[in-house]
């Protein structure tokens, strides 16, 4: 089971992923990725504070979006990964590939290139 | 003492084998930590045995045991589907999977890097598939 939730703010637009992001439900994440580069923001952040567990297949998702984030200039934050969580990015290096944060906050100041 | 789970050939029914396998880990003290490498390393197995291991025979099973000796824990994962060697199979290279955008390819790369031994049998019957880590067992 995965939700993803979109709610755009001012400069940036956030994806809250809740749930497990598997085999059966990464095209939900997928498809909440794509709509946001689509609609071509460039400031997006990604609420995992919920995101219980991730397979290759959510992994592969997100992976998937890193050439178009080089090629876009967008600035995409992932944040509030749990510790299990995180360590699953780390596995294969994707934690050096993509800017991860432990908090909104310091999302936001990623965000803002302060 | 050993655990045994069926999982039936439908990708939905996995999180019913990660709370299985989560459940019987946890029972035998390993770290949260640990518990979640081994969940996904046998996830990964088996959601490759479901999306690509043809089984003709859909009311079939997945089935999974688990046991546990001083050293660590063992997961048998036996199939009936086409034989897929994961050993065998070369890993495609991580660049080439992000410069050409795929979603998929890194299973089996998880599975390598998370497992400290992975041995494959095929009969005619089915396919057996073990994998064991070393774990250190909190009191």
């Amino acid at each position: 089971m995965l939700e993803i939730v979109q709610t755009n703010e001012n400069n940036y637009i956030s994806i809250a992923v809740t749930g497990d992001a598997d085999a059966s439900s990464s095209i939900k994440l997928d498809k909440g990725l794509r709509s946001a580069f689509d609609e071509s923001h460039s400031n997006i952040i990604i609420d995992c504070t919920n995101l219980n567990y991730i397979s290759s297949a959510g992994l592969g998702v997100f992976m998937s979006y890193i050439e178009e984030i080089n090629q876009t200039n967008t600035t995409f934050v992932i944040y509030g990964l749990s510790e299990k969580v995180l360590k699953v990015f780390g596995i294969l290096g994707l934690d050096q590939l993509l800017i991860l944060k432990n908090t909104k906050e310091e999302a936001l100041v990623e965000l803002n290139g302060l | 003492m050993a655990y045994s789970f069926n999982i039936p050939y439908s990708k939905n029914k996995l999180r019913l084998m990660r709370k299985f396998v989560t459940e019987v880990l946890h029972e035998h003290s390993v770290p949260d930590i640990e518990t979640n490498m081994m969940v996904l390393a046998v996830d990964e197995v088996c959601a490759n045995i479901i999306i690509h291991g043809q089984c003709s025979d859909l009311e079939d099973y997945v089935k999974i045991s688990i046991s546990f000796n001083k050293e660590g824990v063992w997961f048998d994962i036996i199939d009936k589907g086409a034989a897929f060697d994961i050993i065998k199979y070369n890993e495609p290279i991580l660049g080439d999977l992000i410069r050409t955008k795929q979603k998929g390819g890194v299973g089996i790369m998880l599975v390598k890097k998370i497992m400290d031994k992975i041995e494959f049998d095929s009969s005619p019957n089915q396919n057996t598939l073990r994998l064991f880590k070393k774990v250190t067992f909190e009191k």
